[in-house]
């Protein structure tokens, strides 16, 4: 079966500094991946690199067998519309209310009609648990975590075939957080998704996938089954997952 | 530190930043002439850029043209020539105050604006999101703000134009003793076409300078609020310096003959 995504010896640096050195990866269709790592390791570089926000230096990403690296224009935007992202801090449009907000890819990516998008976007609103009187509120009027579900609402309104989580439960109390999660598993379960995700909230992680890689040094150290990242036998992934301050990963600290 | 390496690092920055902005601006030209167009942005740019640009372009062309009377005809007086206030105030304000002082106010209002807006946008990366929704964010956020300005800019500075010869005859005839029919008649006699058009022309080239320098550093603004607040100082300073060059080149153009 062809990989919903391919990852093959992806490279960056940003001057001397090499952020991902030789990134293989690979994701199935219809899984969903973690991709754990500590604060700086390159996660967000990488999930950019697929996205095209970020041209990797060397290297080669595949979407569908499709080789996306370094597609432009139309092309680019035909691969977009595979695509839904959560960001980390939601990025939400705070110039148009929260409905034109979720239905902003089906009007002007899609160009849907304004009210049958409007129609969309209440319906997916009502899937992450906010009312149809949120929908007409501005962004800013919102709590962390309703700008949560309002970027998740954003992310599956078009139905994507891929669904990016960046740091999903970043910021959010403990109850929120696995809120949050909660409902990413039943809305990526509805929508049938692939997805990738970042995070170094390990409770997140355990709970919205069904495989985990961990990034580290610029490179995928290690990858497995959820349920076997207890018995990785890498004593990379075993001091990250239980939160040592002791171990092979020295965090970079200033006298 | 060697002083060659300093120059050399200056000159190369210099030069990266030169290729950063024409890269930019191809890409914003090239967005420009292929579909989708974004009418509803453009109108609500044509809003912002020009009609809430009205009062303070209006206010300042007013005091500009009262002044400019003042001033020829004090200074005219010296060789009994004071006579000659209509013409220099109708001369000096569709040539050259009117579209420059015009272009000053919408660069302090607008550049800074459109950088804020859009750098805020970049650190929240509320851009990068327009990218994921298949959104091409130079054909989204920069191409109707270009537009905007530079079809506004042209009326912006023809309202601003008249505003400054009424100016003029305000002070010319409440305080220097002309008649108002000597005055409107050496204005409209003396005004040509070419006087005119010249100045909407560089009125243009002024807005897309301050919709794009706004646009420019906003899209490479870094960090959190201090890098937005940069390239708000940036897009300002840049607009009027390059605002000022451009009105030399474009006078030394379009009178050349």
């Amino acid at each position: 079966m062809t990989p919903k995504i391919e990852l093959r010896g992806v490279k960056k640096r940003f001057g001397p500094k090499v952020v991902l050195d030789g990134i293989d990866l690979v994701i199935e269709p219809g899984s969903s991946l973690v991709v754990i790592g500590g604060s700086g390791t390159g996660k967000s570089v990488m999930i950019k690199s697929v996205l095209g926000i970020i041209r990797p230096d060397e290297g080669t990403i595949l979407v569908d067998g499709e080789d996306v690296t370094h597609i432009n224009g139309a092309a680019r935007d035909r691969v977009m519309r595979k695509f839904g992202m959560l960001f980390q801090g939601a990025a939400l449009f705070d110039s148009l209310p929260v409905w034109e907000n979720v239905a902003f890819g089906l009007i002007q990516g899609r160009g849907m009609a304004r009210k049958a998008a409007r129609d969309i976007a209440i319906q997916k609103l009502a899937k992450v648990g906010l009312t149809e009187d949120v929908a007409f509120l501005s962004p800013a009027e919102l709590s962390g975590g309703m700008q949560k579900r309002v970027g998740l609402a954003r992310a599956i309104a078009a139905d994507p075939e891929i669904i990016f989580f960046d740091e999903p439960t970043t910021g959010l109390d403990p109850i929120m957080a696995d809120v949050i999660n909660e409902l990413i598993v039943s809305t990526v379960k509805d929508v049938g998704a692939t997805t990738l995700s970042i995070t170094h909230d390990m409770a997140s992680a355990r709970k919205i996938s069904d495989r985990i890689a961990m990034l580290y040094g610029g490179r995928i150290i290690w990858t497995g089954p959820t349920a076997q990242i207890d018995q990785s036998g890498n004593s990379y992934v075993d001091q990250f997952i239980h939160g040592r301050a002791e171990g092979p990963i020295k965090m970079a600290v200033k006298a | 530190m060697n002083i060659f390496a300093l120059i050399g690092r200056a000159v190369l920055s210099l030069l990266a930043a030169i290729g950063r902005l024409a890269i930019f601006t191809g890409r914003a030209l090239a967005a420009m002439v292929s579909p989708p167009v974004y009418g509803r942005l453009f109108l609500q740019q044509v809003m912002r850029i020009g009609y809430f640009s009205l009062p303070v372009v209006g206010l300042t062309a007013f005091f500009t043209g009262g002044v400019l009377a003042l001033q020829i005809y004090l200074g005219g007086n010296r060789y009994g020539a004071e006579s000659i206030v209509p013409q220099i105030v109708v001369l000096g304000i569709t040539r050259e105050l009117g579209p420059v002082i015009a272009g000053l106010m919408v660069a302090g209002r607008v550049a800074a604006a459109i950088a804020a807006e859009i750098g805020t946008m970049k650190v929240t990366e509320q851009i990068d999101a327009l990218t994921t929704l298949a959104t091409n964010p130079v054909k989204y956020l920069v191409v109707p703000r270009i537009l905007a300005a530079v079809v506004t800019m042209p009326i912006l500075t023809a309202v601003g134009d008249s505003i400054g010869v009424f100016g003029g005859y305000i002070v010319a005839t409440q305080n220097l003793g002309f008649t108002s029919a000597t005055y409107l008649k050496n204005t409209v006699d003396f005004a040509t076409n070419s006087d005119i058009s010249s100045g909407l022309i560089k009125a243009a080239v002024f807005g897309f300078i301050i919709a794009l320098m706004g646009c420019y550093n906003g899209f490479h603004s870094r960090g959190g609020a201090q890098g937005v607040g940069a390239a708000t100082t940036t897009a300002v300073v840049s607009s009027c310096i390059l605002i000022l060059a451009a009105d030399f080149v474009l006078t030394a153009l379009l009178f050349h003959s």
